[in-house]
Order: C-alpha cells, then structure tokens, then sequence
C-alpha cells in the first residue's frame, strides 16, 4: 500500500527526516509513535502529498506522490493535525461541501453522507453549527470528512490530541472500527494510543525510525529477560538464602514492606517461569504470599529505551502487564 | 468542475455566513448615498456638460470603494485558510491549485460585483427624479460598469496574491492595499513629473488608472486598457498559483 523510500526533508539547516524507508501493507494499521518535533507531521504532510519532499520517494497504491498527487487524493482520507475545520458552517454543509470538492457525484454523496454520519455518531448534531460542536464532535466530524469519498487509506494525525478521556475513549473506539475496513496511518506522541489501536509501531526519533514491530514484539527485542515481583512474609536473610540460590535469577533486590512483608524483584536471565516455584517455596517454608506477577517492559520504558538509551535505568521499576 | 464550483460557491457563502459580507455591503451602500447627495447638490449649482458617471467617479467615495474592498474582500483568501488551519485539508481534497486560486478569485470576484450593485440603483434613482432632462446616456454606464470589474479583477488579483503569501489576514490586507494605492499614486506621479522626461511620462500615463477610468466613465472604450488590465490581472493570478505550489517546492 505504501512504499516510502530513502525520504528526507530539510528546513533550511535542519533535518526534519532522515533518509527514511518503510512500508505499509494493505489493512494494517500502523503507529507512528515519537516525541514532539520527532518529524511526524513533516511525515503525515508528505505522505498525504501537501509538501514535497526534499529527496527520497513515495508510492501509494503504485502512485507517486509527486507525480500523480491527484490520484493520491482520491485514495486517501487525509485529517490534519489539530484537526482544523470552518467554524461557520453546519455539519451536514460542511460534508457536502467536502464530498462535492473531492468528486462525489450527487447520487454518492447523499449515500455516502448517510453512512458517514451513522458510522461517526453524527446524527445529533448534523445541523449544528460546527463552532458549537465540543471537540469530540469536532473530531467526529473531521474524521466523517476524511471518510466521505471511502478512502482505501487513512492518514490521521493525532487524532485524540486535546480531549477528555471519554471522548479519547470513542474516538479510539472509532478508530478501532476503521481498523478492518481500511489501511490507517496515526500518528501520536502518547503511547497509550498508539498501543491500544495499532498493530505495528513505528518508533521515530530525530527524523529516523528508531524501532518497527508490533507492540510486544518491540518489549522482547529489549527485553531478553523477565522479571517478577513477588511479597512474601520473610526476612531478607531468608529469603537471600534460598530465592538467590537459584540458577535462574539474575538479581534479586530486597525491600522492606508493611509488616513483616518484604518485596522482591527478581531479574530472570531466560524466558523461564519461576512464579511456581516461588509460589512452593513459600508453601514449603510456611511464609505467607500475598503478590506475585510477572512484570514487562512497558511502550514507555521500550520508548525512552530508545530514544535515549544513556537515560535508561534497568533498576527502574517497570509497568505492570 | 464540480470540486472548482463547490469551493467557489463556500468562497461567496462565507462571506454572507459571518457579518463580513453585510457590512462591507451596508458600509459600500452609505458610500454610495454619500456620493449621490453630493453629486445632487453639484448639479442643483449649475449645469454641467459631462456625463453622470464622469462625475460619480470623480467623487473620493468612488475610489475609496475600488481601492479599499478588494483587499478586504481578499484577504482572508489564503492567509484565513492558513491561519484558521483548514488550507491543509483543502489543498489535500482533488482538486487541482489552479482550481483553487481560479474558485477564490471568482468567488472573490462574485462578491465584488454584488458590493458594486448599489451604483446601477444609484443611476436609477437619480433618472427617476430627472425624467425631463434624462442626463443618463446608457453607453457610458456600461462601459463605466466594465471598468470597475476590469480595475476590480486586477486589485483581486493583486490581493489574492498579497494573501497567498502570509499567514496573517492584516499583513494580507495591507500588502494589497499597498499595491493597488501604488498603482493608483503611479497616476499622479504623471502629473508631478516635468515634461521633458516624455518617455517616462508615456509609461506612466498608460499605467495611470485614473486617466483609464476617466475615459471608462466617458464612454470610452480603449482595447489598449482592455489588454493591460486582463494580462496584468492573468499575471497576478499565475503568480498567486506560484505562491500556492511553492509548498511543494524542494
């Protein structure tokens, strides 16, 4: 679907991508994921074919960007950062005018405007005016008009940036719903989304992808061990002689809890499970277990990870799974 | 064509959306009263061998209207679309850059006509109450009527231009308010010139608005100023495309 090769954009001195290639297949729904002035919007802007490039290719559906930009915009459903929209016309105005730009014949777009204000939860507010809409609406509305002239490809950049958790929920929602019908590009900067919606990640950083792979993926490619946390009612000393002994753990640092509880984190060198073990081990001496799980890296340890390597610290305590 | 007409239609309907449109329309009509009663009180004085609309145009409210709307009417052309963001999902639709700078300028264009509208009633009224006299010769009503489209096509275009190249809606507005007064004080320069230097003074007399319109308003009709307003006004419009593809420049 999409075919990105050896792409670079330059603002005057600055390097906003460098030299990136990568590709998209059809009905995958990918994350591009990086902090901001990581170059995601330079990227979004290129791929949707409204600035050029300074160098490098890419191919959309076999089109060019450059050359056959025309077809480009036939194909895909384009919603800008901050998603701007005409504060002075009513929403079902405002999809006429959208669809009548991009080529609907009359027949079309009452169908497709029908199906469009169904699938995005518009039906309440279509005659409102879009300045009184709250940005869940907002958003709703701008996802409809990138939806009207059923794109093979969605290019949505940040799309939940700005509303309150329960819009970010359904617009997610929304999005999720996308995801069979159509190839999606999103970009953000938090990873929670970009982790809950998409099935690959790609990782940009300084204008280069840093990591591409599924979210999991991307935890065991850092990863190479386990770790697990468990609280158990015993003393450091006892605990020191047996649970450290085993040839499985790595590490193993001790905390005082609450009462005569004490918390491990046990740092594991293979893929190997010893929550069983742990669990006999206490049995077998009597201690009372009151946690024990398996903690992963999380997107945001993977992210800093990468993005900053000097910065990350193995002993920090990782996410919950 | 149908994505070029649906923007030109968005473009005249935004106007008439907010109050824009209104009060540009309500602020021209006053003008227009203003010029009518002044000119009503000239010609109650004495009688006056030229036509009505070589009068009207000598009025301040006259080029007061043509040099001050177009770069209202225009400034939101492109510098609004920026600057309110939505310019990225407009030149990211099918529809070609040329479509757009063609649809904002007619659009543009559109509403200058419907500003200008006040004038033919102006004439109406004034034919009414001098049904004796009729000082009304239609011949140069019309070609006065042209004149101001052909003026007003070239300080759209000159406006269009003006706003495809910020993001700001007053910086728009000044820039073509600057040009089109440039063009119009080339007119006077003509004046202030000495005589000797006669080829400078034949450039400028064939760029001199004033003298143009002045002889628009006398019913006379020079293919020379046809061709000097239409390749100017093509010229503006081509650089406008250029200001609006220069994004895609690498």
């Amino acid at each position: 679907m999409i075919q990105v090769r050896q792409l670079t954009k330059h603002y005057g001195s600055h390097k906003a991508l460098d030299e990136l290639s990568f590709s998209v297949n059809r009905g995958e729904v990918v994350g591009f994921l990086g902090p901001n002035g990581a170059g995601k919007s330079t990227l979004m802007r290129i791929l949707s074919g409204f600035s050029a490039a300074s160098s490098g290719s890419v191919h959309l559906a076999g089109f060019d960007v450059v050359t056959h930009t025309r077809e480009i915009w036939k194909r895909i459903g384009y919603m800008p950062e901050n998603n701007p929209l005409p504060a002075d016309m009513r929403v079902e105005d405002y999809l006429s005018f959208r669809g009548k730009l991009k080529g609907l014949s009359s027949k079309k777009l009452k169908h497709r405007k029908e199906v469009v204000i169904q699938q995005c939860g518009l039906s309440d507010v279509k005659q409102r005016f879009i300045d009184h809409l709250s940005r869940g609406y907002k958003q709703r509305v701008g996802l409809a008009d990138a939806l009207i002239h059923e794109p093979d490809l969605l290019i949505l950049d940040e799309p939940t940036v700005g509303l309150d958790p329960e819009q970010i929920r359904s617009v997610r929602r929304l999005i999720r719903e996308l995801g069979g019908k159509h190839t999606l590009m999103i970009s953000s900067h938090l990873l929670s989304e970009i982790e809950v919606t998409c099935n690959r990640i790609l990782i940009l950083h300084q204008g280069r992808i840093l990591a591409s792979d599924h979210p999991d993926n991307l935890g065991r490619q850092i990863q190479g061990s386990s770790k697990f946390i468990a609280e158990i009612s015993a003393t450091a000393e006892e605990l020191n002689a047996s649970l450290s002994q085993w040839e499985e753990v790595k590490e193993m640092e001790l905390e005082n809890a609450d009462g005569p509880f004490t918390r491990c984190l046990l740092t594991v060198d293979s893929e190997a499970d010893i929550r069983e073990r742990i669990y006999q081990t206490a049995v077998a001496n009597s201690w009372a277990l009151r946690e024990l799980r398996r903690v992963s890296f999380s997107l945001e340890d993977i992210f800093i990870h990468l993005t900053n390597k000097d910065s990350f610290r193995n002993g920090k305590e990782p996410k919950e799974q | 064509m149908r994505g070029f007409l649906a923007l030109t239609q968005r473009e005249i309907g935004s106007y008439f959306s907010w109050f824009t449109g209104y009060v540009l329309l309500a602020l021209v009509t006053f003008l227009f009263g203003l010029s009518l009663t002044s000119l009503v009180h000239a010609l109650n004085h004495e009688s006056i061998h030229l036509p009505l609309t070589d009068l009207f145009y000598q009025t301040y409210f006259y080029w007061l209207i043509l040099l001050v709307t177009a770069p209202v009417l225009t400034m939101r052309a492109f510098a609004g679309e920026r600057s309110t963001g939505t310019y990225e999902a407009l030149m990211t639709s099918p529809i070609s850059d040329l479509q757009v700078v063609l649809a904002k300028f007619t659009g543009s264009m559109a509403v200058y006509t419907i500003l200008w509208m006040p004038l033919p009633l102006c004439m109406m009224v004034l034919r009414h109450y001098t049904e004796n006299s009729n000082p009304i010769d239609p011949g140069p009503i019309l070609t006065t009527c042209l004149g101001i489209l052909l003026l007003g096509g070239l300080f759209i275009s000159m406006g269009c231009f003006a706003s495809s190249l910020t993001r700001n809606q007053i910086v728009a507005a000044i820039l073509a308010l600057a040009m089109d007064t440039g063009l119009f004080c080339l007119g006077f320069a003509n004046r202030a010139l000495p005589v000797e230097l006669h080829w400078i003074d034949r450039v400028l007399a064939s760029v001199s608005i004033i003298d143009h319109m002045e002889d628009f308003s006398r019913g006379i009709l020079d293919t020379r100023y046809l061709v000097f307003y239409i390749s100017l006004t093509v010229f503006f419009i081509f650089l406008t495309l250029k200001s609006v593809e220069r994004r895609r420049w690498t």
